[in-house]
């Protein structure tokens, strides 16, 4: 005879709510009064990934910082999609100064709250990651450094979006981007390291570093929240589907981001003072071939026949982050 | 504050800009049809009673599932729950054990005694239902709660038909059934036993009736001719298993061989065990895969130790020796004699080949229509015969207590709308709740949970209950298993996933709303919805 | 109270008494004495509340000052050459986002050639930018102007920028008045923004603006700036009230009255020209000398006032419109528009060359002949010149141009005499 533990909830905490569980472990998403931090009425494509994850990420923050928060936004499609002139999305203290500064300038607004003695108002910056990786890294490494007292959350699109799908030292090898075609011998981005850098952000020895994914949304809120009760700089690496730049399905944005998660290719994981703390563990592995299927900027890898070596090449990417990080 | 001009905007204007004319497509709710609720031959809402129970209301769930089967501590352990086997939870690990959590329901509402409503008004018609089966008191529970008098007349001494005649006691414990039947009286359905209805219309006229459901079952047993000896101890399965309602017990003897392959065969067999016979055999035409008893219980039946002969068939009968021919299939799957010949001892001999139905009571009823062996129906459940209607084992259909259950209410749902001379029209049904309409990665993983057993030696020599109910822990356990095929359960999913806050919450239990002011119609919803209760349309213009 | 004083530490006392809440530090000779003595202010005490705040560039700098004066703290950032190009689309941004950062530019030639002597290129490159630029004539004026210039800043939510020579005023040792806290607390009220980021009352700030409103944006940036030019001469009143001096002003204009020949220069090259125009007054010529102080707003109708009744104008520049000659000559010109007096632009000390009293005597005494041509370059070492063109003739690969003029001078490049 076998019985079994009650500790079972039909969805868990998989869904974005669950009315069997106490409102106390459903999302900030879940709840009717959660602050819809980017309003309706933006201008984002239809299935915008980054929308939904900034979304996420603010309210959640607005959530733990009792909604006193300030955030600085790089250029980028989030910042143009969300306030052009006369309207804005925001419903957050907001500003948006260049590209490449939103670190800066949200160390600024650190100082400044700092000095006027503004206790308990918690300031985000947050930028692409073209704004993130390239242009803004200067700042947001002096961010790091000096461990300003700042959330920077990157929503890693993996390529220039706004000025119409141009590699970033985030774009991943293969990748079709407008910089990176796939024409050629070997179409598509070339297969270098590119550039990590939630561990680069570890590298700077930070309180706290972690990645997040628009598909797991619990495990995002938690980090953010997570985030929002540490003092000092602090980093999230957010990975968010883009349909127009990846040549998926605007409904599949969040498939698209659970077979990264699923597949190894993004790792979701929690890092203190450079030392990884925790990771989500994979729930039902996939090959790379599912993620990257999914996509039309990997359509090369797939016609007029199978890049064989470049799939294996990919797929020894995610294996060896699911052994680095222990995902399984 | 002087804001600058343009470049300093006031927070949330944004919903100046109605993005919902960028839409092609938008995305509805409805709701599909479950494949448990599809399956289903007593039309019970499954999903929806399970929904109520997911969340420890097994009161509401109870009310919920008697809106269709009035009898859920019975169907939860005689169903053959069809529903398991069209359960899309068996693609992802195993079904829902749904019978299971029916009978947890249904015995929790005897335990805490549990009542129907009485009817909110009387419409003052009589109808007459004959047969206290399964059908018949489905149909009475119906009738009454739509407010007319019924009354029932039973032939036999006892109520409950073929669930107290033909399926043994550990497997249907006599007090759930009385429970549940009692249950259905204390609506005020008036019974008489022993009242066997001779002729129809002279039974109707006398008791004033405005309409009548047939439901008289089958109870005359099958014969087949085998040569036998006047010494043969020769009996069938419907006197075997009725007598074990009396208090003479039937003799069958150390070796008994029970003769056919289907449940009926497994109950004699394994009553015969439980009587104290040392053997039991059951001889079968052909094999064990073409069997039409359900497999769990042949399965049960070897665990108690019943021996089978499979592709054998009785020749000759003598007293205590029985000679028996081996069959092989022929290539269309059909069993051809050999014959090749053997002999097997035994006591008795029990055919288990079926039951046909008593007629007599229709003689000459005008317009009535019979077809082998069995009277004709339309859609609604009416005979040739206006105002007589008839459902159960006495009409052409698979024989089971479920479909006997679904055959009532049906019955009474037409019988109603005809006393008001108007036609029954059920509500058009949902498309189906597939699998690959799912998205299945939401849920959480678990294994089904395992009923208890009863103990192998207890079962070989009483009747008390081989299988025993959930606890309210595994009950819970198990109902929350369930996929909600089809039927929004309040995820959020939608009102989280959506990137443009196109998604209104309406609260709990008030499901939800799009906003098509803003929705650009992507269809994330639709996708990341887990039970595919979103569908995109094609937007109009 | 009076203090023999470098520069640099003159201008550092006096942004400390306007009490800056952030100041952004990046160095780059000359300004670096600037925010070095703030920070060490900062750090034992004296200056407080303040943060401090070390970055990694330029951008950096006013980037964060971008941040804190948004957040409403009043900024101070500072810097040079080419720190000020590094920073130059965070200089726009300041700008375009009206906020009244107030940053010292310690003018210094732009390279290549690498050079860290003074001259205007710097500040000169950003005049278009929407800023405020006020230059000192002397240190006891550039520490008064950043006084004044926090006032304004914060009065029309503009930055404002206040132009000071390097070394020849960051690193020289003057005697300087520095004022009293309650005489600069009386002159500078708090910091009370225009707009903030203020999670009670939210606001978005840096919208993206289109063809629709973009060109009513710029119209009141303008309009900002001619405010200033109402702005600028009362503030310098009001400084000079309650602190009995006169530093700032649009102009200032040095026996002018019946000059016939009107020497135009900014910043600490008003000195040496004054010390002329007194030799030459001395001898009966007939000049005078206008210090525009104000470059940005360009105060076109005061210096009209001031030169209409000239017989010719001579600019003097410290930078160079490379292809065309000079900067401020074309605000001057355009002050002028309609009355015909002769024009000469003398591009003068780029790159740290020295502005001898001699040079410039003969330079006017030219002028006042009227030998000048339209564009000339003061000691241009002509000598040098000829000989690299002259091998630009001959081989099409001469090698780089700046150390070729090295060697034909037998020095390397710290030892130009």
């Amino acid at each position: 005879m076998t019985t079994q533990p009650v500790k079972f909830y039909q969805t868990g905490t998989f869904t974005v709510g669950n009315r069997l569980l106490d409102e106390s472990q459903r999302s900030v998403q879940a709840n009717m009064e959660r602050t819809n931090s980017l309003n309706s009425g933006h201008r984002a494509c239809q299935g915008c990934g980054e929308a939904l994850g900034a979304r996420y990420a603010i309210d959640a923050a607005m959530r733990a910082a009792g909604n006193q928060l300030v955030a600085a936004n790089a250029t980028g499609c989030l910042e143009v999609f969300s306030t052009p002139y006369p309207e804005t999305s925001w419903q957050v203290p907001w500003i948006h100064s260049l590209f490449g500064n939103a670190a800066a300038v949200a160390s600024g607004i650190a100082a400044a709250n700092r000095v006027k003695g503004r206790k308990g108002v918690q300031v985000i910056a947050q930028g692409g990651d073209g704004g993130t990786t390239d242009i803004g890294f200067g700042c947001l490494s002096g961010m790091f450094e000096r461990n300003d007292d700042v959330l920077y959350i990157c929503y890693d699109n993996e390529a220039y979006m706004n000025t119409g799908v141009q590699r970033s030292s985030a774009t991943p090898p293969a990748a079709r981007t407008a910089t990176t075609p796939a024409v050629g011998k070997r179409p598509g981005n070339v297969a270098g390291t590119g550039k990590n850098l939630p561990l680069i952000a570890m590298a700077h020895g930070i309180p706290y570093v972690a990645t997040a994914s628009v598909a797991n949304l619990h495990d995002l809120e938690a980090k953010v929240t997570r985030a929002m009760g540490i003092s000092g700089a602090r980093y999230i690496h957010i990975h968010v589907p883009c349909p127009l730049g990846w040549g998926s399905a605007p409904a599949d944005t969040i498939k698209v981001a659970r077979m990264a998660v699923e597949s190894g290719l993004f790792p979701l994981i929690e890092a203190e003072h450079g030392e990884v703390v925790d990771r989500a563990k994979i729930r039902h592995r996939v090959p790379v071939d599912e993620y990257l299927k999914l996509q039309r900027r990997f359509a090369h890898l797939f016609r007029p026949e199978r890049d064989t070596e470049r799939l294996a090449m990919i797929q020894a990417v995610a294996d060896r982050n699911i052994a680095r990080f222990g995902l399984m | 504050m002087r804001k600058p001009f343009a470049i300093t905007l006031d927070v949330g204007s944004s919903l100046a800009n109605r993005t919902g004319t960028w839409r092609t497509e938008r995305p509805v709710y409805l709701d599909r049809l479950p494949p448990c609720n599809h399956a289903c031959p007593a039309g019970e809402n499954i999903q929806g009673w399970l929904y109520h129970a997911e969340s420890g209301d097994y009161r509401r769930a109870w009310e919920e599932l008697v809106q269709n089967n009035p009898m859920p501590a019975v169907m939860g352990r005689v169903c053959y729950h069809p529903c398991e086997s069209a359960c899309n939870r068996g693609q992802l690990d195993q079904p829902v054990s749904i019978h299971a959590v029916e009978r947890f329901l249904g015995d929790e509402a005897i335990r805490r005694g549990w009542a129907f409503p009485q009817p909110a008004s009387e419409s003052g018609k009589r109808v007459l239902i004959v047969g206290a089966g399964p059908s018949g008191l489905s149909a009475a529970y119906h009738l009454r709660r739509l407010g007319h008098a019924v009354t029932i007349h039973e032939a036999g001494p006892m109520t409950g038909g073929m669930m107290r005649f033909g399926i043994p006691k550990y497997r249907l414990p006599r007090d759930v059934l009385h429970a549940e039947v009692q249950r259905i009286v204390d609506m005020g359905v008036t019974i008489k036993l022993n009242a066997k209805v001779d002729n129809i219309l002279d039974t109707m006229r006398a008791g004033g009736f405005d309409a009548a459901f047939l439901a008289v079952g089958a109870h005359l047993a099958k014969r087949a001719y085998i040569p036998a000896g006047s010494a043969s101890r020769i009996l069938d399965a419907v006197s075997v298993l009725r007598g074990m309602e009396t208090a003479e017990r039937p003799q069958l003897g150390r070796r008994v061989v029970v003769y056919g392959g289907g449940n009926t065969a497994l109950d004699v067999a394994r009553t015969a065990k439980r009587l104290g016979a040392e053997e039991a055999i059951i001889v079968y035409r052909r094999t064990r895969e073409k069997m039409p008893a359900h497999d769990f219980e042949v399965q049960e039946a070897l665990e108690e130790g019943i021996l089978f002969k499979w592709l054998t068939t009785i020749k000759q009968a003598g007293e205590t020796t029985f000679t028996v021919e081996k069959m092989e299939l022929d290539e269309t799957g059909f069993p051809q004699p050999t014959g090749e010949l053997e002999t097997i001892e035994a006591d008795s001999l029990v055919l288990a080949l079926g039951q046909d139905v008593d007629l007599s009571l229709l003689d000459r009823v005008p317009g009535l229509v019979i077809e082998d062996g069995v009277v004709k129906v339309d859609a609604n459940m009416m005979t040739g015969h206006a105002g007589l209607f008839a459902g159960g084992d006495m009409v052409p259909s698979e024989r089971t207590v479920t479909v006997a259950v679904g055959h009532g209410k049906k019955a009474a749902r037409n019988i109603d709308a005809w006393l008001r001379g108007a036609r029954y029209a059920p509500a058009p049904k949902h498309e189906l709740a597939s699998f690959e309409l799912l998205n299945p990665w939401y849920y959480t993983d678990a294994p089904k949970s395992v009923q208890p057993m009863l103990d192998i030696l207890r079962r070989q020599s009483t009747f008390e209950e081989v299988t025993g109910g959930l606890d309210e822990g595994n009950a819970l356990f198990e109902a929350r298993r369930c996929l909600s095929c089809g039927n929004c359960f309040e995820c959020d999913n939608c009102y989280g996933v959506c990137p443009d806050n196109a998604v209104i919450k309406l609260g709990p239990g008030q499901r939800f709303e799009f906003n098509y002011e803003y929705c650009k119609g992507c269809g994330i919803c639709v996708s990341e919805c887990p039970c595919g209760a979103i569908r995109m349309e094609p937007e109009t213009i | 109270m009076l203090k023999q004083i470098e520069g640099s530490a003159a201008v550092a006392e006096s942004i400390a008494l306007c009490r800056p809440e952030v100041v952004c530090a990046y160095p780059i000779t000359p300004q670096t004495h600037i925010v070095e003595g703030l920070g060490e202010m900062v750090k034992d005490g004296r200056l407080s509340p303040c943060e401090f705040i070390n970055v990694e560039s330029e951008f950096g700098a006013l980037s964060v000052a971008i941040g804190s004066s948004a957040a409403g703290a009043r900024t101070y950032t500072a810097t040079s050459s080419q720190g000020l190009l590094f920073m130059a689309e965070a200089v726009y941004n300041a700008a375009g986002l009206g906020l009244p950062i107030v940053m010292t530019v310690g003018n210094r030639a732009i390279g290549a050639p690498i050079n860290i002597w003074n001259d205007h290129s710097d500040s000169m490159s950003m005049r278009d930018a929407g800023w405020i630029q006020l230059y000192a004539e002397t240190n006891q004026e550039a520490a008064d102007l950043h006084i004044q210039a926090f006032r304004l800043a914060e009065e029309l939510s503009c930055p404002v920028m206040v132009c000071m020579d390097g070394f020849i005023l960051t690193h020289a040792y003057e005697r300087v008045d520095i004022p009293t806290q309650e005489q600069v607390d009386t002159y500078l009220p708090r910091f009370e923004p225009r707009q903030v980021l203020d999670p009670a009352e939210p606001v978005s700030i840096g919208a993206m603006v289109g063809p629709e409103a973009f060109m009513e944006v710029r119209y009141l940036a303008h309009y900002k700036q001619l405010r200033a030019l109402e702005r600028i001469p009362q503030l310098a009143d009001e400084f000079k009230a309650g602190f009995g001096r006169d530093s700032g002003g649009l102009i200032r204009s040095y026996r002018f009255e019946d000059a016939e020949t009107i020497i135009v220069a900014l910043g600490s090259l008003n000195g040496t020209v004054k010390d002329v125009v007194d030799e030459m007054r001395d001898a009966g010529v007939k000049i005078g000398c206008v210090s525009i102080v104000s470059f940005r707003p360009f105060p076109l109708a005061p210096l009209r006032a001031a030169l209409e009744r000239a017989k010719r104008v001579v600019v003097l520049e410290k930078s160079l419109a490379v292809g065309l000659g000079g900067i401020v000559s074309d605000g001057v010109r355009k002050s002028l528009s309609g009355i015909v007096l002769k024009g000469y632009t003398v591009i003068a000390g780029l790159g740290g060359r020295a502005i001898t009293r001699s040079s410039l005597r003969q330079l006017f005494e030219r002028a006042g002949r009227d030998e000048l041509e339209a564009v000339t370059f003061l000691d241009l070492r002509t000598e040098l010149v000829d000989r690299e063109l002259e091998r630009e003739r001959h081989a099409r690969r001469t090698g780089p141009t700046a150390e070729a003029l090295l060697r034909d001078i037998g020095t390397v490049a710290s030892r130009i005499d």
